[in-house]
């Protein structure tokens, strides 16, 4: 049974955002037909239980778009998207972090915000601190903690609270090389244990090794979708050719 | 914590499902809400503990915020302008604490909406669950603000009645009429932030056409329909006689108040809804 069902998924944002009561006024006057920003355009794809799959495409192609629909936080605005189990939306390391609560209560707050009880973060409290390499500072406000600490916390709770959907976007590019290494460890281990994992990347050797099926998007389309190292290969490809799939896109 | 619960936890394997033109339900919201039960308690628990963190005196400024307040207010117009009121302390402190908390909830809902639109941008979560948990850290400072005023009612030697008993009952009727505009004024801030400057104003003016500070006898009979057109005049009315006149408020004003109340929720609901979908590209 497949565990994210994208139909037709279609996601369009209002012309521009007015900041001000002054300037809404003035385009009500002025009514520009400024047109919608068309980030997504009819996307359908099925991601399988236990499956990885890797969404690659360039800077603003809609790629955060779609795992922001699939995690509900977008809603669409033609299609329907069906996600079945528990969903942990990592878009961002170190979302909903307080610099004046410690570490530890920073796990709790965090594992919340992901839709796990106190109960259950105390529970995996000793293994998020280890994963980090984080116990001498765990008490400490955050605002105290480097970046880099930071970023090892943030992942350690994201990949611990067992999510059956894990929608990772560009996490990798975090920490030292180290921790890199860790996090794919984590990755792989998520994949053995059987959660669906959908995985945002511009690391296309990390799509090619952690994902069976990929997706290319580029303007909010899927140009193409099937074997991750099929669909890496020509996206490479696409990259050294790219007046002939400029003008393919248009 | 027992090792079912978090099996429990555990096997939960929801179904979403999100489709074009998705209408947000009042139910759904709810659950949604009682869901993420832990999420609201950690910003309660967050929005009481980190406001004084750094501070020496930590929470007990709670405490004597209200109490420096009125030491102040009391120089002033007590000796200064000199009202006519029996108690005056009791009278301007028990009016104080409602309107405190109604301009500090609205005022912070729109600025927590604010704050938190980076996390709604990265995890779902119900997006009133922002307005909700401000409305209950304010209920939960305003429940240790009373702490003063009654050391202060036995201090002045003011009765303690079972009228008393009634407070909680005017406090709920308070809090759900500040959420319900709460929740409008957050919604409507996310799309124009102008309005948070604008309530700003607005609430000066509100405090002048309410009478906590001075006492309504004190406004001439031409003026008066202009306070009664005010519901905050309602609201700490209710707060305010259990406590300052030692009686239960009348069915009249108990009335009033409820409806006061069910029409802002209702406002506040209709705005939420028609506007928390579109929230995404504006936060």
């Amino acid at each position: 049974m497949s565990s994210v069902t994208c139909k037709n998924i279609s996601v369009s944002y209002p012309p521009r955002k007015a900041p001000t009561l002054k300037e809404w006024a003035l385009r009500r006057r002025h009514a520009s037909p400024a047109k919608p920003f068309q980030a997504l355009t009819d996307v359908s794809l099925s991601v399988a239980e236990g499956e990885a799959f890797g969404i690659i495409g360039g800077n603003g192609a809609g790629k955060s778009t779609l795992l922001r629909v699939i995690a509900g936080i977008v809603p669409p605005t033609g299609g329907e998207v069906i996600a079945r189990g528990t969903v942990a939306p990592i878009i961002e390391l170190g979302t909903g972090f307080d610099s004046e609560l410690s570490g530890r209560e920073n796990i709790l707050f965090n594992g919340s915000l992901l839709g796990r009880s106190r109960a259950f973060m105390r529970h995996c409290e000793d293994e998020i601190i280890d994963f980090a390499g984080l116990p001498d500072f765990i008490d400490a406000p955050l605002r105290t903690y480097s970046t880099g600490m930071v970023a090892r916390l943030a992942f350690a709770i994201a990949t611990t609270v067992e999510a059956d959907i894990v929608l990772l976007d560009e996490v990798l590019a975090v920490g030292d090389a180290a921790f890199r290494v860790k996090c794919e460890e984590r990755i792989r281990r998520f994949h053995q244990t059987g959660a669906t994992i959908l995985l945002v990347s511009h690391e296309l050797k990390n799509v090619q090794e952690l994902c069976e099926r990929a997706a290319w998007i580029d303007h909010g389309r899927v140009v193409h979708y099937g074997n991750a190292k099929e669909v890496v290969e020509l996206y490479e490809r696409g990259l050294h050719a790219i007046p002939a799939s400029a003008a393919a896109n248009v | 914590m027992t090792t079912e619960s978090l099996a429990a936890e555990r096997a939960e394997h929801p179904v979403h499902h999100y489709f074009a033109g998705q209408q947000i339900r009042f139910t759904e919201e709810w659950r949604d809400i009682l869901k993420s039960g832990h999420l609201l308690y950690n910003l309660v628990h967050r929005d009481i503990t980190v406001r004084y963190k750094r501070s020496t005196l930590g929470t007990l400024w709670t405490l004597l915020n209200p109490l420096l307040l009125v030491v102040i207010l009391v120089i002033v117009f007590s000796h200064v302008f000199r009202f006519a009121v029996e108690h005056y302390e009791i009278y301007l402190l028990s009016g104080l604490l409602p309107w405190t908390f109604f301009s500090q909830t609205t005022v912070t809902s729109m600025a927590a909406t604010g704050w938190n639109g980076p996390l709604m941008k990265r995890v779902r979560v119900p997006k009133s669950i922002f307005t909700l948990s401000t409305t209950i850290s304010g209920i939960v400072n305003l429940a240790i603000s009373y702490l003063p005023l009654l050391a202060l009612m036995i201090i002045r030697g003011v009765p303690f009645r079972p009228s008393l008993l009634f407070l909680p009952i005017s406090i709920a009727i308070l809090a759900v009429f500040t959420f319900g505009l709460s929740l409008a004024l957050s919604t409507v801030s996310v799309y124009f932030v102008d309005v948070r400057e604008m309530f700003n104003i607005l609430l000066t003016a509100l405090l002048y056409l309410t009478p906590v500070i001075y006492p309504l006898n004190i406004i001439p009979a031409k003026w008066q329909p202009l306070i009664h057109a005010n519901p905050m005049y309602y609201m700490t009315e209710i707060v305010r006689i259990p406590i300052h006149a030692g009686i239960l408020p009348s069915m009249q004003l108990v009335g009033v108040c409820v409806s006061l109340a069910l029409a802002s929720l209702l406002i506040g609901w209709m705005t939420f809804r028609r506007l928390s979908p579109g929230f995404y590209p504006h936060l």
